[in-house]
């Protein structure tokens, strides 16, 4: 049933379960091999600007595409249902023997690879600044801001996505203006 | 039972209201993904509430990064921590509420207008807050790898982590994994 699912808009899933089964299949394997393919990308883009989890999002958007609110509702559950209920089982289990010095360790070094593994996110993302209508030298600014003002200073998120990120916005509006109206002249 | 489903803390209605509506809030500002909002969330749960530990804040999405699954899922287990599996229900809900209703109804009109200045304009701006935020992010998680003395095997390990996934195509989850027995073994 998942195979529906993959081979995308040329041959789209007839059941509500048959979207279900092929995000949770995807959910539980991670998305790794799934996101190259065109289409998603292009998707994924958009995905990326709408507030909320990502992934979750392309889901909602692709079920909905698929089959209506009830394609929506079979991809999002299918992408959270079990992996909820695994990682609240793995909760329970913390909060039972979390205390153990053994646990202790494990968790602690669990920790650092998932701190690392959120840098290597941000490193991965990086590159693509070099083509933001921003320039580098100003993206590089707005991040060392935001990273500053949220690790550092504690500011609220309200406060710098709608201050220092309407201001990023703002500057990115004139620039991408005045280079559309370079390019017509 | 009670504990399970409520936690230890007991919350008053009111508190209950602020968790929903502080996680409904971070939903919308959650551009990026949902690990941009993590800072606030320690901010808003450890900082200000005092409903969490920080050490307990970081295992929480070790847990999440660790399980497989979409990464919002660290949501989940930060709620459950705070007030039982209604906790997590709340926490879940609030943060995905307002985001799956705005992507239900702007998706189709955003990639129609994916080339209008102001939809590129929102994305080249926030591109580098999202970075930014990511690495605050990162900075939080390593706190108990920089507590007082800095603790270099598990700044390693960090190191190590960061090398292997922008080198390697293993999963994070079997580097998380390996990198919890790793600690275990030596009793970092």
């Amino acid at each position: 049933m998942p195979e529906q699912a993959q081979a995308g808009p040329a041959a789209p899933p007839q059941s509500a379960w048959a979207i279900y089964c092929a995000f949770n299949r995807l959910a539980l394997q991670g998305f790794g091999a799934w996101l190259d393919r065109t289409q998603f990308l292009e998707l994924l883009s958009v995905c990326q600007v709408l507030p909320g989890p990502n992934v979750v999002n392309l889901g909602l958007v692709l079920g909905h595409r698929w089959l209506g609110w009830r394609g929506a509702a079979a991809a999002a559950s299918g992408l959270l249902l079990i992996p909820t209920l695994l990682v609240l089982m793995l909760a329970v289990a913390y909060q039972a023997w979390g205390q153990w010095p053994a646990l202790a360790s494990l968790l602690r070094g669990m920790g650092a690879v998932a701190a690392g593994l959120v840098l290597a996110m941000a490193f991965k993302l990086a590159p693509a600044l070099r083509q933001n209508a921003l320039g580098w030298p100003l993206c590089a600014a707005f991040a060392l801001a935001t990273c500053l003002a949220v690790a550092w200073w504690r500011w609220p998120l309200a406060a710098v996505v709608l201050g220092l990120g309407s201001l990023a916005c703002g500057l990115a509006y004139l620039r991408l203006r005045r280079q559309a109206r370079h390019d017509a002249a | 039972m009670n504990a399970l489903l409520y936690g230890s803390t007991t919350l008053s209605g009111a508190e209950w209201w602020a968790l929903f509506a502080h996680f409904l809030m971070l939903s919308m500002l959650a551009i990026g993904g949902a690990m941009v909002t993590a800072p606030d969330m320690h901010r808003y749960l450890v900082q200000e509430r005092g409903w969490l530990s920080a050490g307990s804040f970081t295992d929480s999405v070790a847990i999440a990064q660790a399980a497989p699954g979409p990464n919002v899922l660290f949501v989940a287990v930060l709620g459950f921590q705070v007030a039982g599996l209604a906790g997590a229900a709340v926490a879940m809900a609030g943060s995905l509420l307002p985001s799956t209703v705005v992507a239900l109804q702007a998706a189709r009109w955003l990639q129609h207008h994916r080339q209008a200045l102001g939809v590129r304009a929102f994305k080249a701006g926030l591109a580098p807050i999202t970075i930014g935020l990511l690495l605050s992010t990162g900075w939080l998680l390593s706190a108990p790898a920089r507590t007082l003395t800095p603790q270099w095997p598990l700044l390693g390990l960090m190191a190590a982590s960061v090398l292997l996934s922008l080198h390697s195509k293993l999963s994070p989850v079997w580097m998380i994994l390996a990198g919890g027995l790793a600690a275990l073994v030596f009793g970092w």
